[in-house]
């Protein structure tokens, strides 16, 4: 690269593929071979009668980095569309987290109460322990998490991000 | 490779109800060959393709070429792809056929070839049990190909292979692998034409857009020290390309340099053409690269042998790249103009813009620029002096010189290929190519072993034609078992082995960045390539010194047949001019006189 001292930007690049075997590799080889970043990774059947998935994955890099990240991923053969939403205008990323807090008495209340201030779900609740459901950005699930540490977390499951852009607007 | 033949082999095709024969996977795949327009497969055969090769044995249409090792047959169809401009065509088996193709697949990746290979594959039932030679082809070959097949289904395979044809020559060039499990070749599939449909996700950009080009142009008529810097994207594009950068470079009177792989698509004799650029390129290519104010790449993809140091690449300059693969804009330098499409096309529309656009270019700046040129050129960066005593030893560059001048003089068609190294530098500077397709060489994964191989593609769509793989004795052995597929065939491929006895820019490398500590560059215990010839049926041939030499050549032009030529030249002879590793275009290095000036930072000894 030409400058070394680029300021480095996080992207949600959001790639809808054909769903078809092997694609999944194709797309995160290219990142690990190429020595890219990936912070996050979801990826699902969108467009059942049109065999289409929908990959998104959070990355950092420089500017310069991110656009050949699309122009790599755009010239995989499976590869329908690439976009980078951060550059697309606002948009909304969006994470589900179930975390598993084990604990009693004044930890376990806390742990309650601040799950409600959050919005959490108790999808599991036993005499010792609970499992929350949470859905927001990923700030709010880390801020989330941090304040569970204390209070008993014992286990983590996250999906990672999934975006979409704001507006009338797709990809 | 070979396996035991698995019985289901014998069995007889399955026949419909209706008493119509159903054609096998085996011979739907040849089927769709042959409407692919393939004459030629290079392939060696194993259990898992033992259905394909019966099928091959049944017909007359395609012709199967066995080479002695699975990379060779590839390179063998990359070289054919090359020199034709049509999809050079692999068939190997699986497990290790496949493995052994891999290197020749990253070759072609990434030096844009066409070329399909097919790998057999156990059958479905048995992938994922270890079975025996089965290897997770796809799985290995994923970063090795532009696209891969793992065909599951034999309602699939007649599209998959018309897709791969299609994928492999269309938008940037690529290998393509399809992995055909052995139940499927055998079972009987559904033969369909090509589609006429447009692929769902892969359409390649091919037309440029006419504003871009309109703005490169006009830069380009506003510039006082131009320069065109031509890559092997125009050698893809195909021979009207090349025609159309000639008329291109003419009606611009615009300098001309060229990567590795470009060589030949603009005439390298013409006056305008400055010699390659980059590492090993000439001084005016790399200081007219370095001080020019307009540079138009054209089908190149600004390469680390070819930019030297990054951020003292053409530092001033308004660059316009013109490619067909969006991922190369911007990769490794800025542009200011980018062009997306064919380089042949884009070529085209810069002409008709050129005469469109009513401004007139700055004439007396651009013959200013050529007499700075020229100064460069007086330089004689190419330059070496030979001892023309008959007992002198040979100096390498010579015998390039005398090799490309007395085969001019047979006035033949001549195609070179190249092994990796010194040599292929010396041929690259010395060897002159005044046509596109003629020269053939490993130029992004520099592949040792390429140039045998390549040769066998070469002659064997070339029958007629002189083919020289201009060789290392080091890099040569990596492939000389293609000496056997040459006996074969009797190709009557002229290797031409400048033998230093090392692996000579390894050696030259050592010599300037290890302090001349020749770790294991030595070609020790080399074969005696006259017999080593002999023993494969061809003539062996020896020069140990000037006087030999041109008679050597002149009879291993005339011979008929197959020539292995030892050509014995300076061991201690390095490739000049050189940019060190980490340096910019104007701190090239013109000779051994100056190489205690060598001060390579120690980010450049990093470098490749």
């Amino acid at each position: 690269m030409t400058t070394q001292e680029e300021t480095t930007i996080s992207a949600v690049i959001s790639i809808l593929v054909e769903n078809e075997s092997g694609v999944l590799a194709r797309v995160i080889g290219l990142f690990s071979g190429r020595g890219y970043n990936i912070e996050s990774l979801t990826v699902a059947p969108v467009e059942e009668s049109r065999h289409q998935s929908r990959i998104n994955i959070v990355t950092s890099g420089t500017p310069q980095v991110i656009e050949q990240i699309k122009a790599q991923v755009g010239r995989l053969v499976p590869v329908y569309r690439v976009s980078d939403l951060t550059t697309l205008g606002p948009h909304v990323a969006r994470e589900m987290a179930l975390v598993k807090v084990v604990s009693s008495g004044e930890s376990r209340t806390e742990a309650l109460r601040i799950a409600e201030a959050f919005r959490a779900r108790a999808v599991d609740t036993t005499a010792t322990s609970f499992v929350f459901e949470l859905t927001g950005a990923t700030d709010k699930l880390d801020s989330f998490i941090d304040l569970m540490r204390p209070l008993g977390l014992a286990e983590v499951s996250r999906t990672g991000v999934a975006a979409i852009v704001r507006g009338p607007r797709t990809i | 490779m070979n396996a035991t033949p698995n019985l289901n082999d014998l069995k007889p095709n399955a026949r419909a109800a209706a008493g119509d024969v159903v054609l096998s996977g085996a011979e739907v795949l040849l089927r769709v060959l042959v409407d692919q327009g393939v004459e030629v497969v290079f392939g060696y055969p194993g259990g898992a393709v033992l259905p394909i090769y019966d099928a091959l044995f049944r017909q007359n249409a395609i012709r199967h070429v066995l080479v002695r090792h699975e990379q060779a047959a590839v390179h063998a169809a990359e070289a054919y792809a090359r020199s034709t401009g049509k999809v050079g065509v692999v068939l190997v088996t699986s497990g290790p056929g496949a493995t052994n193709a891999v290197t020749g697949l990253v070759d072609a990746l990434m030096d844009s070839i066409p070329v399909v290979c097919f790998s057999g594959q156990v059958g479905v039932p048995l992938i994922g049990t270890d079975a025996f030679q089965e290897a997770d082809t796809t799985g290995i070959t994923r970063p090795a190909t532009k696209h891969n097949y793992l065909v599951r289904r034999a309602g699939d395979l007649a599209r998959v292979v018309h897709e791969a044809f299609h994928i492999a020559r269309s938008g940037r060039p690529g290998p393509v692998l399809v992995d055909l499990p052995k139940n499927l070749t055998v079972g009987p599939a559904p033969y369909q034409p090509a589609s006429r449909a447009p692929h769902p996700s892969y359409r390649p950009r091919t037309e440029p857009d006419r504003e871009a080009v309109a703005r490169a142009v006009a830069a380009m008529k506003g510039a006082k020290r131009p320069l065109f810097y031509t890559g092997g994207g125009i050698i893809n594009s195909g021979p009207r390309a090349s025609e159309a950068l000639g008329r291109l470079v003419r009606m611009t009177g615009f300098p001309c340099t060229s990567t590795l792989m470009g060589l030949g698509a603009f005439p390298t004799t013409d006056r305008q053409f400055l010699g390659m650029l980059g590492m090993h390129g000439t001084y005016e290519a790399n200081l007219a690269t370095h001080g020019c104010d307009v540079l138009v790449a054209l089908g190149a993809r600004f390469d680390d042998r070819v930019t030297g140091r990054l951020d003292a690449f053409s530092p001033d300059s308004f660059k316009i790249h013109a490619d067909i693969d969006p991922s190369q804009i911007n990769k490794i330098v800025q542009v200011d103009v980018p062009v997306l499409g064919d380089a042949g096309r884009i070529i085209e529309m810069m002409i008709e813009e050129w005469a469109r656009q009513s401004e007139i270019p700055d004439s007396a700046a651009l013959a200013q620029w050529w007499q700075q040129i020229d100064a460069w050129r007086g330089i004689r960066s190419l330059h070496f002096e030979q001892d023309m005593t008959p007992s002198a030893i040979i100096r390498p560059q010579h015998a390039v010189r005398r090799l490309y001048e007395l085969a001019m003089e047979t006035g033949r068609d001549t195609y070179v290929s190249t092994e990796v190294g010194q040599h292929q530098m010396w041929a690259a500077q010395h060897f002159q190519f005044d046509r596109p397709n003629r020269w053939l060489t490993s130029g992004g994964l520099g592949t040792m072993g390429y140039g045998l191989p390549a040769a066998v593609g070469a002659q064997i769509a070339h029958p007629d034609a002189l083919v020289i793989d201009i060789a290392g004795e080091a890099s040569t052995l990596m492939n000389i078992q293609e000496l056997g597929t040459i006996a074969q065939y009797r190709l009557p491929v002229k290797l031409f082995i400048l033998n230093n006895q090392y692996m000579g820019m390894v050696r030259q490398w050592q010599e300037l960045l290890h302090g001349s500590r020749y770790s294991e560059s030595y070609s020790a215990a080399l074969p005696d390539f006259v017999r080593l010839a002999e023993s494969f049926h061809a003539r062996g041939m020896r020069a140990t010194c000037v006087g030999e030499l041109d008679d050597v050549i002149r009879a291993m032009l005339a011979e008929p047949g197959a020539v292995v030529a030892d050509i014995s030249v300076a061991q201690d002879e390095n490739c000049y001019p050189m940019i060190p590793s980490g340096a910019a275009h104007n701190q090239m290095l013109l000779g051994p006189e100056q190489d205690g000036e060598v001060k390579v930072s120690a980010e450049g000894r990093m470098l490749v």
